[in-house]
């Protein structure tokens, strides 16, 4: 490659993926921020970064200071310790009122007095713009959320999927340089959800506005995120591209979080410059890895395999000594596009494999109780040691 | 099954299953007949009656002539009520009276429903119970405390005389003053309960994202808090307003001469004057009147539930 298409190809990079560009100034910055409520920490020392044009997520269970860290990014909180920057300007001591965000509510917070175009409305009417603009920027909005003809409505005449476009609408109405968004999905049922992610997807690419969402739907996430942040306990445990944290993990938590995942503790009793050896009496065998393992030898370790990524054979291999563990079939799975299996080892460990049902007419390889061997590829596994 | 003969449980739930939506409704609406129709029947009757000395102390409306019913009805009663200004004065003066009180309920009352929907769970319980706890003492106990409160040798006199305050003992006693404090004291809760039950249904986050889209706390108050427990205020304002236009108790005990109040005047028909279809037609007159008002309140409450709010 050319030095010239090297440059460009750089050049790319960091307009796509501002994080991976040093020079690039983030948008919205958390410095060492904490927030206490009594003796409790809800957000304990976070530090984070999100770039202009991200729809960054901020992933976790209940509880884990997920939306307290969106709720101190629109002024209803104040943190205890820490900074917060949006567009270089400390947000300290700046009221709701006059922070340039808006967020959508989970629980959508429409004002059940007004009509919908009301609702979309009130915030311009809060920036005394003139009467002629306030229409046209909304039945703008309405068209941009496809709910033109339900202008008139009250929000109880609405469905849940409606009330959540016009949520969508009275937040971005006001254009403002970031949009937090509080389990923007969590209120509709799972059909209308998949939908409507792709659909906030592309709204957010037309505006342009920096999104950040809070949900606890692994899958939502990765849909819809640029970059995820999981967190637990105050703390952001992981943070990068759904790419990056499916395929590597940094701990059992975030490998369990996302996805599903089989997790087998072992030792390590070979390490070298281009493989690893770890012994596991989990999964009775040896497991190989095709590249170097930060530890030292006798060290402790996890194996993190997808089930996607492991193959079932009636067969014992007879090449390889190493990533191939015998055992009985002991539940089947039938979910239609896959299946899964749940494999009894030899050892005692339940491992879970998922193969995909790709065509229709087959007959099923294994049934219950038979005997198989669970393979993987060396680079399949990922190494954990927390 | 041996026996054919249904027991008796399952002769009630027969009966339960077949008239007891009828049974519900009914026995209240019996007790409505019976303690409050008649009665208002009785009333009215009396109403289109004219005086006498006799016993009862008023004509008869129906006589009986030759196999016939001779009705008599005296609209004469209404017309005094119209032709004398005492009347007409006495009823302005007790709407005046209630319309300033419950105005007077509302700004007091407001802020501390505000504040307990707003507290959190345990003070929250304590201080409803502290707005209910009057209730458990005789109203008229508590009118009798403003006298010694209020009086001439009363506590806050005594209080502020001794402090060097003032010089003379101020007259609070006997005055319209007193009548509002008495009103404003004993209808307040009726004020904060249904406030309270209407601000702690709303949403907080309606606030927040009033706040959210450039609204100061104010604002947000005005254009969202303040529409959405329209219903409270309502509901609260028309349960202080109605019985304090007919109040009698306190602007007796606490009301001076000069407190013209409808309340009164129909106890010094009935008792002083004895002139028991003057008296009549006042209550009925009055009825009339808080009937409009109890109306609209009926309208407002099935409006609000069919919006399912």
């Amino acid at each position: 490659m050319s030095q010239g298409a090297l440059q460009k190809a750089h050049e790319d990079v960091h307009k796509t993926q501002p994080w991976n560009n040093p020079d690039a100034v983030p948008f919205i910055r958390f410095e060492n921020v904490t927030k206490k409520f009594g003796d409790f920490y809800a957000v304990d020392d976070v530090s984070l970064d999100i770039y202009r044009h991200e729809l960054f997520a901020l992933l976790g269970g209940s509880g884990c200071g997920k939306t307290t860290l969106l709720r101190m990014l629109a002024g209803f909180e104040e943190p205890t310790a820490g900074k917060i920057f949006i567009d270089g300007v400390d947000m300290a001591g700046v009221p709701a009122y006059e922070r340039p965000t808006n967020m959508m509510f989970q629980s959508y917070a429409l004002f059940p007095h007004m009509t919908v175009e009301q609702n979309v409305a009130f915030g311009l009417h809060q920036d005394g713009l003139p009467k002629s603009e306030i229409r046209t920027l909304v039945s703008d909005m309405l068209a941009l959320v496809q709910m033109t003809k339900f202008a008139k409505r009250k929000p109880h005449q609405l469905s849940g999927g409606q009330r959540q476009r016009v949520a969508l609408a009275r937040s971005l109405v006001k254009k403002p340089k970031v949009l937090l968004l509080d389990e923007p999905l969590g209120a509709l049922d799972k059909k209308l959800r998949e939908q409507t992610q792709f659909e906030l997807v592309n709204i957010q690419e037309k505006v342009g506005t920096t999104f950040v969402m809070v949900t606890h739907d692994q899958e939502e996430a990765m849909t819809m995120a640029s970059r995820i942040a999981v967190m637990n306990e105050g703390v952001i445990r992981q943070l990068g591209t759904p790419f990056e944290l499916y395929e590597y993990p940094n701990s059992r938590f975030t490998a369990n979080f996302l996805g599903q995942v089989n997790l087998i503790e072992g030792t390590l009793v070979d390490d070298d410059e281009k493989y690893a050896v770890i012994q596991s009496d989990d999964a009775g065998g040896e497991i190989y890895i095709d590249h170097a393992v930060q530890g030292h030898e006798g060290a402790t370790l996890w194996i993190a395999l997808r089930p996607e990524r492991l193959r079932l054979l009636t067969e014992q291999p007879t090449d390889t000594k190493y990533n191939c563990l015998s055992g009985k079939v002991e539940e089947i799975g039938y979910l239609g596009g896959l299946s899964t299996y749940h494999v009894r080892l030899d050892s005692g460990f339940r491992i879970k494999v998922t193969e995909p049902n790709s065509s229709r007419h087959i007959e099923p390889r294994y049934t219950w109780e038979d005997r198989v061997w669970v393979t993987w590829e060396a680079g399949a596994a990922s190494v954990l040691n927390q | 099954m041996s026996s054919d003969k249904p027991t008796l449980k399952q002769r009630y739930d027969r009966l339960m299953l077949r008239h007891g939506r009828i049974i519900v409704i009914g026995l209240p609406y019996l007790w409505l007949m019976l303690f409050f129709l008649i009665p208002f029947l009785i009333v009215l009757k009396i109403s289109f009656a004219t005086a006498e000395y006799a016993q009862p102390p008023y004509s008869a409306l129906f006589t009986w002539i030759d196999e016939g019913v001779n009705i008599t009805i005296n609209f004469g009663n209404y017309l005094f009520l119209l032709s004398d200004s005492l009347y007409i004065s006495a009823y302005l003066n007790s709407i005046r009276i209630a319309a300033i009180s419950t105005v007077i309920t509302l700004l007091i009352g407001y802020p501390m429903a505000y504040g307990i929907a707003r507290a959190q769970g345990s003070l929250r319980s304590v201080l409803l119970m502290m707005v209910i706890l009057p209730f458990w003492t005789s109203f008229l106990i508590r009118v009798y405390a403003w006298i010694g409160i209020l009086d001439r040798e009363g506590l806050i006199n005594a209080l502020l005389l001794n402090l060097g305050i003032i010089s003379e003992p101020l007259i609070m006693r006997q005055t319209e003053f007193a009548v509002y404090i008495g009103i404003v004291y004993t209808y307040l809760p009726f004020m904060i309960l249904p406030l309270y039950s209407t601000l702690e249904k709303m949403d907080v986050s309606l606030i927040e994202a009033a706040l959210d889209l450039g609204c100061k706390p104010w604002k947000a108050f005005i254009k969202v808090t303040l529409p959405l427990s329209m219903p409270g205020i309502l509901a609260g304002s028309l349960l202080v307003f109605i019985p304090s236009v007919g109040e009698f108790v306190i602007p007796e005990l606490l009301g001076g001469p000069n407190t013209l109040m409808i309340g009164r005047t129909l106890w010094n028909e009935f008792f002083a004057n004895r002139d028991w279809p003057i008296a009549s037609s006042v209550a009925i007159a009055m009825l009339l009147f808080l009937v409009v008002p109890i109306m609209w309140f009926q309208h407002i409450q099935t409006k609000q539930e069919e919006n399912g709010q």
